[in-house]
């Protein structure tokens, strides 16, 4: 017989739990009392703050493809895990997050930090439960990183109240594999594959969109298979990014509000459009009404909520798109579009003109947030991860990085969660330390989780912190620049001195202001063993273009 | 805007209503009425829900209940592919009763199931416009108070949740 804390670590361990991401409190000490005795099986990263780990969890759900796990206590412990959970459940990553609450017998009487975590988290979590008895511990994890990590991927939370964690119970683990409600892949039809297949044969512009779901099925390999027999000129979403390499001949760039030119307007130029692993997000399409209206969508994706949410297809084709792409790729015939893939290059060209280059190579004024990841670029390893928080140094980042491999780029795409930079970082750093792992950041951002540089520096996590510091809340003047008139209505930061900050929390850290220093600086900053924080400080009013504005179709996409 | 009827089989944990519920609540979508109950299956239980929304709408609202991990299946209906029924209680005061009463108590068919000292208890059971029809008519007798149940429907066209659940594995 063991505690019923021991069998939430050992069930852990079992699931091959590799780390977890927490922070102690009292209603999950028991937990944390175990926890002392298995630092050789499972290592606890202590953050500062809760939001910190399971921002932490997901950054390191997004780099390895495992299940990120987070603890914490209830209470507050709890609530300050929402934001985490919901941006985890809008961007489909794997979390299996365990919260202490008060014995049972105090459910519902207001007892000291007690919250009513399970109806607070529902609308942010795939699944959740409740553990009031010991022998329910074990099967309810079991369950929670069977259907975190299967299907569409998503946050769980499995809540456990104080006497299940005391009392004693017997061990023994035993894997969910099935649940008889939940059926997480669908079949893939013939018929679909066909009818797909045929309006494919038959298109003359034809063009691909792929999203996130190709990474989450592994099926970078099939993609780039499907893209090479049929010649089609394929865009990504943000988080689509580095599923395939930007260096392949078909890949004609990024689709939606910040995206590249020609993808975004030529949208509503091609014939059959095939999306795959992605969910038409208004960030993608712009005015709905708007878009693509012209063309015959085909839909390969997992998730059959997602078939006519947004945008209505003419095949949709159900299932996990690692087989669907392969089956697909058999299906159809060899193919080129060299006349419709010169229209991409065409607008390309233009787009280079009128904004990359002025971003990458400025001259005169203060320095571009281009500028800086042109060097990084430069400098950075081949299989570098990029994580970035949420505001212009997000999709200028985003625009310009050179993203040569998979699940290279760690971001909030769907929540847009200022904060979540630096503690993903963190996440994806301690999944390798031998990777190199930048975190552009913005000045607003930072602050938001700036205390998670004490626990990358317990850690002796070797991040690089890029901060670009424009001293405002970018992306907000931006639209008040364009939509309200140049009324910046509080989004100028009085900031403190960044690099004291930073070296306080025993970061090397250098402040570069001028032109002439960056590249050296970022040279500097990548070749360092370990963590490192540089601060750039950049032209206070850039705008990011190109642009969708809000309500605009993707054909108006402006270039300034 | 369509009337339609959901009906959801679920396992039967605490909080699934819920989770059920704020799919509905998210989208600002009023539920007219709903009924839940064991099925006919042993542990099963079988939520019945009606709701007016277009036909887009009722597609995606079951298709996002379908992907509660706890729901077994969801099936919506038209009114007319559904045998549905609705139990309404009404509670009148005992000066109230004369000829004229029980001309209607006749004419609708409905029962008084509970008789005290001041007041009875007629109960009708039917469509909601049967019962709203009579709850019309018994406004003027000083009725006391009214109650009428959410809808409970058994759909006309075939289909087996056993079968799903045998499938499954």
């Amino acid at each position: 017989m063991v505690r019923g804390a021991d069998i939430v670590v050992k069930s852990l361990i079992a699931e091959n739990a590799a780390y977890i991401f927490g922070y102690p409190g009292g209603a999950i000490m028991p937990v944390y009392d175990a926890l002392y005795d298995y630092s050789d099986q499972i290592k606890h990263v202590l953050t500062r703050h809760e939001q910190g780990a399971i921002h932490a969890a997901q950054g390191y759900a997004r780099v390895s493809g495992e299940v990120g796990v987070v603890l914490a206590t209830s209470g507050p412990g709890a609530t300050n895990l929402i934001t985490g959970l919901a941006d985890a459940q809008i961007d489909s990553t794997p979390l299996v997050c365990i919260t202490g609450q008060v014995a049972a017998h105090l459910l519902g009487s207001d007892a000291f930090q007690e919250t009513d975590v399970v109806g607070l988290s529902m609308p942010g979590t795939k699944w959740n439960i409740q553990v009031r008895r010991v022998e329910d511990i074990a099967p309810a994890i079991a369950k929670a990183f069977h259907i975190a990590k299967t299907g569409r991927p998503g946050p769980v939370l499995v809540d456990i109240t104080k006497n299940a964690q005391v009392e004693f119970g017997e061990f023994n683990y035993v894997p969910c594999l099935n649940i008889r409600s939940y059926r997480p892949y669908q079949p893939i039809k013939v018929q679909a594959i066909q009818d797909a297949a045929a309006l494919i044969n038959s298109a003359e512009r034809p063009y691909l969109l792929f999203g996130q779901g190709v990474v989450l099925a592994h099926a970078e390999e099939e993609l780039k298979n499907f893209v090479d027999k049929t010649g089609i000129p394929a865009a990504c979403t943000l988080l689509g990014s580095g599923a395939l390499p930007e260096s392949h001949p078909n890949y004609v760039g990024k689709l939606g509000m910040h995206g590249n030119y020609a993808p975004n307007l030529l949208t509503n130029k091609c014939d059959v459009l095939i999306a795959v692993g992605m969910r038409f997000d208004d960030r993608v399409t712009g005015d709905l009404k708007r878009y693509a209206k012209q063309a015959k969508v085909i839909h390969l994706e997992l998730d059959p909520s997602e078939i006519d949410k947004n945008v209505k297809c003419a095949v949709s084709v159900l299932g996990d798109c690692k087989q669907s792409l392969k089956l697909l790729t058999e299906a159809v015939n060899s193919n080129s579009h060299p006349d419709w893939m010169e229209k991409f290059r065409e607008l390309e060209s233009q787009e280079k003109e009128a904004v990359m280059s002025n971003d990458l190579h400025g001259t005169q004024g203060g320095l571009h947030m281009g500028e800086v990841i042109h060097l990084i670029n430069k400098f950075k390893e081949e299989d570098a991860i990029l994580v970035t928080d949420v505001g212009q140094h997000q999709m200028i980042s985003w625009r310009y990085f050179d993203y040569k491999t998979t699940r290279t780029q760690v971001t909030s795409g769907g929540l847009g969660t200022m904060g979540f930079a630096l503690p993903a970082a963190l996440g994806a750093q301690l999944y390798d330390y031998k990777k190199q792992v930048i975190c552009v950041v913005g000045d607003g951002g930072i602050q938001m989780t700036i205390q998670e540089l004490g626990t990358i520096m317990q850690t002796k996590a070797p991040v690089k912190v890029v901060l670009l510091n424009n001293n405002y809340l970018g992306m907000v003047r931006q639209w008040q620049q364009l939509f309200f008139d140049k009324r910046y209505s509080f989004t100028e930061l009085q900031n403190p001195d960044f690099v004291k900050i930073a070296e306080a929390y025993s970061f090397k850290a250098k402040k570069v202001t001028e032109r002439e220093d960056l590249e050296a600086a970022v040279a500097e900053m990548l070749v360092q063993e370990g963590p490192y924080f540089l601060e750039v400080v950049v032209e206070k009013e850039d705008n990011v273009f190109p642009m969708i504005a809000t309500g605009c179709s993707v054909e108006e996409v402006r270039l300034s | 805007m369509e009337r339609y009827t959901i009906l959801v089989y679920t396992e039967n944990f605490i909080g699934i209503l819920n989770r059920i519920t704020i799919i509905f609540t998210r989208r600002g979508i009023n539920i007219n009425a709903l009924t839940a109950s064991e099925s006919r299956l042993d542990g099963i239980h079988k939520i019945t829900i009606e709701v007016t929304v277009t036909p887009e709408q009722i597609e995606q609202l079951v298709k996002q209940i379908e992907k509660v991990i706890d729901v077994i299946k969801a099936y919506y209906f038209m009114d007319n592919e559904v045998v549905y029924q609705e139990i309404a209680l009404y509670k009148i005061p005992i000066d109230s009763l004369d000829p004229s009463l029980e001309k209607v108590i006749r004419q609708f068919n409905a029962h008084i199931i509970a008789a005290e000292k001041e007041f009875v208890v007629l109960e009708f059971t039917g469509h909601k416009e049967d019962t709203q029809a009579l709850l019309e008519i018994l406004k003027p007798f000083n009725l006391l108070e009214f109650s009428r149940s959410g809808r409970v429907a058994i759909a006309k066209p075939k289909f087996s949740v056993q079968e799903f659940l045998n499938n499954q594995t």
